[in-house]
């Protein structure tokens, strides 16, 4: 009669009357997974239920076998699963990203908990925007979870990428962005401000771009690095990989201005430790006002901090008189921070 | 104030000297007067700004916010300032941001009790660049990362004239700048009616050994590198008959009022219309004395007499630029070098005397003169010696630092062994890393052999070395003490420094006993075990030699 709705298992957030793990980092029976980056979707699950986006970029990046059942969940659509029903809603992270909301008995009373996944509110134009779900317990994300974290409007960062690009003419602009999310929203957000000229790709953001596109998402024209290009792009911007920056690659471009395009850029030492020369901050994170925010639109009662910089989001909760607990859960670095497209951009 | 903060931001990221030429030169080109002229006093370190300490901006953030939020935000980014204009609540729409101008009006006439309340003010009408650059500016704490030279180049490029010709004037204009912008832009040239102007200074090449097979000895003059500061020494004569002198430090800065001494012997008749390029030195006795000394008496804002008789300050002459109404800088190092001669004999002043000439037929000759100073006629002060400097005998005064006519020739600096003992997170960019290094080197204590920390260097290696220093540090420490973590070191774990340094001298100031001058990490030895460092003994026989 008191067992929980939703336990934390060393494979990650267990629910005990739905028999599924969310983003567990170790391969389980039954797995939901809340959106396609590496740190959430791991191969070797038996099955699998995400967002139609979510399943298709798993496959891209974990091939096709990535699980032996796969399952489609629409935006909305209430599934039951065990005792519980299970629906999936925008979470505003990257194209199929999702909230999780889980409803069923919680010690015995009938409980809303959402799982946020990874979320931010700000404009996206390659996904869906986030939705506020109510809830009695919000389990949030808190990669940006301090109140030095608040992201600018990311039109204003664009604009200081393009002043530069007209500044030095004769440069490459190399914008390191995240091969799934970033990437894609620092293109379609280009365009908006009216860049025209044909937009480079290094190789490890190309298949992701490509699925954008097949998802109905216009970028105009983009083009593949090819390795004998790369002396003669002055005055183009190539999107690539974070690492590709500072790598043995970059080289060749002429004079290239090394760009970054991630929430961490506002901190001032974290852009000069990557060598960074044009910060961007653009992030596909909620920022500390749009954590905050978002706590108090759930109406939830209780928080559950998942990872990130917990204590100082629970400690705003308790101000706020909501129960609040950091879980510290392992395995999920930002993949901001990790250096997952590193390696792919090595293969 | 947003604008200009944004270019300081661009230009602490931008690495190439040319970039930064090239933002700068933009902001010159776009920003109003007076904004731009306040921007080229802070880049030039001219512009006179209220100061606030850290703990009033502690306090002013104290009371916005939520004192664990903040404490968690500061540690997080590591530096005051910059946790302080990130985390201020500021209303969003910044409807009437503060330019610079009215920025630095405003603070012109704000009082200390005044200071929080209009520093509060400014801060919430400002976007958070603009109050990272504020925040530093008023805590003093900016680094800008250009020089003032930099910033002269970038105007002068907008003009396309030499930035020697704006250094021309320089001394006679202040901030804003406005007149000067005026020219830039094609008006008038400033009207300077200066007696005693400063002269752009002429600077030399570093020289490798390597280098001398392509030069000619015959062609080249040579003499002692002192170990002072550079200063040009200037007097003249005003409209209404009165005299003028003015020191300046070779980026054309006035120090005359640090050194009254000076001054007032340049106003002396016999000194006519002149300008003098030489080294300021502390003499005693006939004898140069150590940097250490001449530092006494660097940056202090009051001179005492007792300073000045403890302390007597000498110009040594290198050169001279004019005489009598005569610009003499086109001339030959070999003729300004004879006007020089009879100038300084002429004078007969004990506060200025020549810099010699070394002989030499062969490099190998001045080599030996470098090696040794001490052989050659320099007896005791060769303490004071740096090294040689080589001067194309028929080389103009170029301003600047022009190819392939003067030379200096350091001397190789010491290197010791020393054993890591403490780390400190470094400032600014690198407040994320433990990059100030405390070292130490062994010697008997009383329980046994002891380490003793000998000096501190906070550069010398490269961004991998501090990566790796830093790592070192995190997965050694063995105690904290705020910004401050012991290592682990010892007879058979710890790391070894290569430090090399210019000198050392006795300091009863320092647990050691010694003092070093301008230590810096030179090499990691991650090869050698801690025991194997150098010695106390070591150190302390190289007090006051010189190789
Ligand atoms: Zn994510
Ligand atoms: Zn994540």
């Amino acid at each position: 009669m008191s067992s929980p709705l939703l336990a934390l298992t060393p494979e990650g957030l267990f629910c005990p009357a739905g028999g599924f793990h969310i983003d567990p980092v170790r391969p389980v029976a039954r797995a939901l997974i809340t959106h396609g980056h590496s740190d959430h979707a791991r191969p070797g699950h038996h099955a699998v239920l995400a967002t139609d986006e979510t399943l298709g970029i798993m496959a891209i990046r974990c091939g096709e076998t990535f699980a032996r059942e796969k399952q489609a969940a629409s935006y909305g659509e209430a599934i039951q699963l065990g005792d519980v029903r299970v629906s999936f809603h925008p979470a505003g992270h990257v194209l199929g990203s999702a909230q999780i909301l889980i409803q069923g008995k919680h010690h015995g009373r009938q409980t809303r908990i959402v799982i946020s996944g990874d979320y931010k509110r700000q404009r996206d134009p390659t996904c869906l925007p986030f939705e506020v779900v109510r809830c009695d317990i919000f389990i949030t994300e808190a990669t940006f979870g301090l109140p030095v974290f608040r992201h600018p409007d990311t039109r204003h960062e664009m604009e200081r990428l393009l002043a530069s690009h007209k500044l030095f003419p004769e440069r490459t602009h190399l914008v390191g962005a995240y091969s799934l999310g970033k990437a894609q929203r620092v293109a379609a957000i280009l365009r908006e401000t009216g860049y025209d000229r044909p937009i480079y790709l290094h190789g490890a953001v190309d298949r992701l771009m490509e699925f954008y596109r097949t998802r109905g998402i216009d970028f105009g024209e983009l083009r593949k690095v090819s390795a004998s290009d790369r002396s003669k792009l002055a005055g183009e911007i190539v999107l690539c990989p974070p690492s590709a920056i500072s790598d043995l690659w970059s080289r060749k471009f002429p004079e290239p201005v090394a760009a970054f395009a991630s929430g961490w850029m506002r901190i001032r030492a974290r852009a000069r430790q990557r060598g960074v020369e044009l910060p961007l901050v653009i992030s596909d994170h909620a920022d500390w006002d749009d954590l905050t925010a978002t706590i108090i639109e759930t109406g939830c009662s209780e928080v559950w901090v998942t990872h990130g910089e917990a204590d100082a989001l629970v400690h705003w909760a308790q101000t706020r008189q909501l129960r609040a607990q950091p879980l510290h859960m392992l395995g999920y670095g930002d993949e901001e921070e990790t250096t997952e497209d590193g390696a792919e951009a090595m293969s | 104030m947003n604008r200009f903060a944004e270019l300081l931001d661009a230009i602490a990221f931008e690495s190439s000297r040319n970039g930064k030429l090239r933002l700068i030169s933009a902001y010159f080109r776009e920003a109003p007067d007076p904004d731009r002229g306040y921007a080229l006093a802070a880049m030039t370190g001219t512009l006179d700004f209220a100061h606030a300490k850290p703990a009033l901006i502690r306090t002013l953030i104290s009371e916005r916010t939520d004192p664990v939020l903040f404490a968690l935000s500061y540690d997080y980014v590591g530096d005051l300032s910059e946790t302080v204009a990130l985390m201020w609540p500021a209303d969003a729409r910044q409807v009437d941001a503060p330019r610079l101008g009215e920025v630095v009006a405003t603070l012109s006439h704000t009082g200390k009790t005044q200071l929080p309340k209009v520093l509060a003010g400014l801060l919430d009408r400002l976007d958070e660049k603009g109050r990272w650059a504020l925040l530093k500016l008023i805590t003093g704490s900016l680094r800008i990362g250009v020089s003032a030279r930099l910033a002269k180049t970038a105007l002068a490029a907008n003009a396309g004239i030499a930035v020697n010709e704006i250094e021309e004037i320089w001394p006679g204009l202040s901030p804003p700048f406005t007149d000067l912008f005026a020219w830039i832009e094609g008006g008038e040239r400033p009207e300077v009616s200066d007696p005693a102007p400063f002269r752009p200074v002429m600077l030399a090449h570093a020289i490798e050994e390597r280098d001398f097979e392509a030069l000619s000895p015959q062609e080249f003059h040579a003499e002692w590198k002192w170990d002072g500061i550079r200063v040009q020494a200037v007097a003249g004569t005003g409209e209404n008959g009165a005299r003028v002198a003015r020191l300046y430090s070779r980026t054309g800065e006035d120090i005359s009022g640090a050194f009254p001494e000076l001054a007032q012997a340049l106003c002396e008749e016999r000194f006519g219309d002149c300008a003098v390029d030489g080294e300021l030195l502390v003499m005693q006795d006939g004898k140069v004395q150590s940097f250490a000394m001449l530092q006494q008496r660097l940056n202090r804002k009051a001179v005492t007499p007792k300073l000045i008789v403890d302390y007597p300050a000498h110009i040594r002459a290198y050169d001279l630029l004019a005489e009598q109404g005569d610009d003499l800088r086109s001339l030959t190092f070999a003729a300004r070098r004879e006007r020089l001669t009879a100038f300084i004999g002429r004078l007969e002043h004990p506060r200025f005397d020549l810099s010699p000439l070394l002989s030499f037929e062969s490099w190998e000759d001045l080599a030996a003169s470098r090696a040794q100073p001490a052989d050659f006629d320099t007896g005791e002060n060769a303490q004071a010696i740096e090294g040689v400097m080589i001067k194309r005998s028929d080389s103009p005064y170029v301003p600047g630092r022009p190819k392939g006519l003067w030379f200096k020739w350091k001397r190789d600096p010491f290197n010791i062994d020393a054993v890591l003992m403490y780390a400190q997170r470094g400032h600014g960019k690198r407040s994320s890393y433990y990059s100030d290094y405390t070292f130490g080197v062994w010697r008997s204590g009383e329980s046994g052999e002891e380490l003793v920390p000998v000096g501190k260097a906070y550069f010398g290696f490269t961004d991998e070395e501090l990566k790796q220093l830093d790592k070192f540090v995190r997965e050694n420490t063995t105690n904290r003490f705020g910004p401050v973590r012991e290592v682990a070191y010892g007879q058979t774990q710890g790391l070894v420094l290569e430090v090399a340094f210019e000198g050392v001298q006795n300091s009863p100031r320092h647990k050691s006993g010694v003092a070093m001058r301008f230590p810096r990490i030179s090499r990691i030895r991650w090869d050698k075990p801690a025991g194997e460092a150098d010695r106390l003994e070591t150190l302390a026989a190289l007090v006051g030699t010189r190789k």
